[in-house]
């Protein structure tokens, strides 16, 4: 009997002790996830010297917003700015080039992986393994390698080129998950009348799998214009063909205050943020499919 | 189907006929899945194998960048000097413990996270979408961006961290905290060493990270029946006896599978401690050790071969990870 009432009491501890920390822990982690965020906004539209002088002061600066860090960060070079307007296009055909090629690629290789019976469809995972399990900077060093040969380092193509091996794995991945929701019927009756593979593909698959194509695309997106190491490692000599994040990243080697970097790193989120406002839920649905089913 | 249901039937021409043409329906099939596979295989093979196996002949040779434009690609001595100098390095073998701590607390610190914050955002609430879309945003933000907001939130002169330590917390003076090697704790009068730079980027790494555990964990437990939960309930289970005996063996697997993928990226990351504090300070990872290599350093044969090290380990972990717990799962 005893026994019996002791752990009921437990449970009613644990069930309002829960009442209560399950808010706070949401809080916490809202905190945590959007107040970083939020610091970067404010000191982007601070004044340096304020930031000195009160470090610890977190609220808008309502009565007097600063856009100079913004300026001096647009403007262009010969204007004694940092030139991002340049960085901003070249980042955003850099990964707007990837996002065509990994897709027209992936989109094959994915419907093949979903629906055709072929010899090694099964080792797909190697694949994964394959680009996955080698860091970035072991292939990286062939590559630097190989292009500073041919003298093609500096170039932007050159990026999409290792972009695309990068992104390509996870959208197959992506893309398979989402075919595999499209029911075979569909294009069983296709068959029937006559379609041909590659018209079933273009009339049926394709069509039903668009919202799922557009979110993997924006993910491939994200991916490109987030990349860091391979820009760094390949177009540092070329400040023409610098994107946003090498540009950010370089900021800091020179004297730069931080509400300049804040403003920078505020241009290069924003676009990141937007995208994925846009694709959220479809982009982490084809990410964790496989995960359901424990 | 219709010659499965009669197993006996003697081969006539219609049922021949059929078979035929099912065997070329899979033979087109298998020529068709391989063409439209074979842009992505070879994609890889020439940007990810073929590299690999390059890096692999580069580790054994002695090549500087200057030489680049001489060298003779599979050519050249061979030379076990590139892994003879490694293995005698100190500078190599600390980062290569300092990369094993930054892997495996930042894995953990990761999954204990996400999983704590998926448990909190089960069960639906009002905004919980937006709740659950703002908690992504740590991993879905650029990382240059993400590390010079801590850098800035982390600096002993301007940040805030330390503002908020030294004029609420009572602290003594502010914490540099991502050029500090070790400083000292005192708890309960007792002061003890700590790395303070490596605990830094490894509270950074799991706090980019959490998400993802927070996603995959989130998914899964989406799709755990609630029957299972609704009739522990009723037996008289608390909260953490249902998490402890229900829920976690659900989730066993899907963090398993996240552990091995975080091991993995955050083995082989190179732009968070580039960018937080470039190596510096006791936290020189592998992959950092890579990059001063090849550009510092001008030595291409002995980045490659530190790179191959770090690949070979990750390699033999999976296999031996695959093998435990390929065959627990096989047991079970």
């Amino acid at each position: 009997m005893s026994g019996k009432r002791r752990r009921w009491t437990r449970n009613e501890i644990e069930i309002r002790a829960l009442r209560v920390i399950r808010p706070l822990g949401i809080a916490f982690f809202v905190l945590i996830s959007v107040f970083p965020f939020y610091y970067m906004i404010l000191l982007s539209m601070k004044d340096i010297s304020e930031i000195i002088e009160s470090p610890g002061s977190i609220l808008p600066p309502i009565n007097d917003i600063s856009t100079a860090a913004y300026e001096r960060v647009l403007r262009s070079t010969d204007n004694g700015g940092e030139g991002f307007v340049r960085f901003l296009i070249n980042s955003a055909v850099l990964a707007t080039a990837t996002v065509l090629v990994t897709l027209a690629v992936s989109i094959l290789g994915a419907y093949a992986v979903a629906r055709l019976d072929f010899f090694g469809r099964r080792k797909v995972g190697f694949l994964f393994l394959s680009v996955y399990l080698f860091p970035p900077i072991l292939l990286a060093i062939p590559l630097f390698v190989a292009f500073s040969k041919l003298g093609l380092r500096g170039q932007l193509p050159v990026l999409v080129i290792v972009y695309v091996a990068q992104t390509l794995p996870i959208c197959v991945y992506m893309l398979r998950n989402y075919f595999e929701t499209v029911p075979v019927s569909l294009e069983e009756a296709a068959e029937v009348d006559g379609a041909t593979r590659f018209e079933i593909i273009r009339k049926i698959t394709l069509p039903l799998a668009m919202p799922a194509i557009a979110a993997t695309g924006l993910f491939v997106f994200m991916i490109a214009w987030n990349e860091f190491l391979f820009a760094l490692l390949f177009l540092v000599e070329e400040r023409n063909n610098w994107t946003v994040s090498l540009g950010v990243s370089q900021l800091k080697n020179i004297e730069t205050p931080a509400t300049t970097l804040m403003a920078g790193s505020v241009i290069l989120t924003l676009p990141i943020i937007v995208v994925f406002m846009f694709a959220e839920r479809l982009m982490t649905e084809g990410l964790t499919r496989g995960a359901e089913k424990g | 189907m219709a010659t499965a249901s009669v197993p006996e039937a003697p081969p006539t021409a219609t049922a021949g006929g059929r078979r035929r043409a099912r065997n070329t329906r899979a033979r087109r099939d298998a020529r068709a899945g391989m063409a439209l596979v074979s842009p992505t295989v070879i994609v890889v093979i020439v940007m990810v194998v073929l590299p690999v196996v390059w890096a692999l002949v580069l580790s054994f040779q002695r090549i500087r960048l200057s030489g680049i434009r001489r060298l003779d690609v599979f050519g050249g001595e061979y030379t076990l000097r590139n892994y003879d100098l490694l293995l005698g390095s100190d500078r190599f073998l600390d980062a290569a413990k300092t990369t094993l701590m930054y892997s495996v607390f930042g894995t953990a610190g990761a999954i204990l996270l996400g999983l704590t914050a998926a448990l909190l955002v089960r069960s639906s609430f009002r905004g919980r979408g937006l709740v659950r879309g703002a908690m992504l945003l740590p991993w879905v933000a650029p990382v240059v961006a993400i590390t010079f907001i801590w850098q800035v939130l982390l600096s002993p002169q301007l940040g805030f961290v330390n503002a908020v330590g030294t004029d609420v917390l009572g602290w003594d003076s502010p914490i540099p905290f991502l050029s500090q090697e070790s400083g000292e704790i005192g708890l309960f009068g007792i002061s003890f060493g700590v790395p303070t730079a490596l605990l830094a980027v490894i509270a950074f790494e799991s706090w980019k990270s959490f998400p993802f555990a927070f996603l995959f964990i989130l998914a899964r437990l989406q799709a755990a029946p609630p029957e299972l939960e609704e009739a522990a309930r009723v037996d008289g289970a608390t909260p953490t006896q249902i998490f402890r005996h229900i829920l976690l063996p659900q989730l066993a697997g899907v963090i398993a599978l996240i552990a091995v993928l975080r091991f993995i990226f955050t083995f082989n990351a190179f732009d968070e401690i580039y960018l937080l504090t470039g190596g510096g300070a006791g936290t020189d990872v592998l992959a950092t050790q890579v990059y001063s290599f090849l550009t510092a350093r001008n030595d291409v044969g002995a980045s490659a071969a530190v790179a191959m090290f770090m690949a070979a380990v990750l390699a033999v972990g999976l296999i031996v990870w695959l093998k435990f717990f390929g065959e627990q799962e096989r047991n079970a």
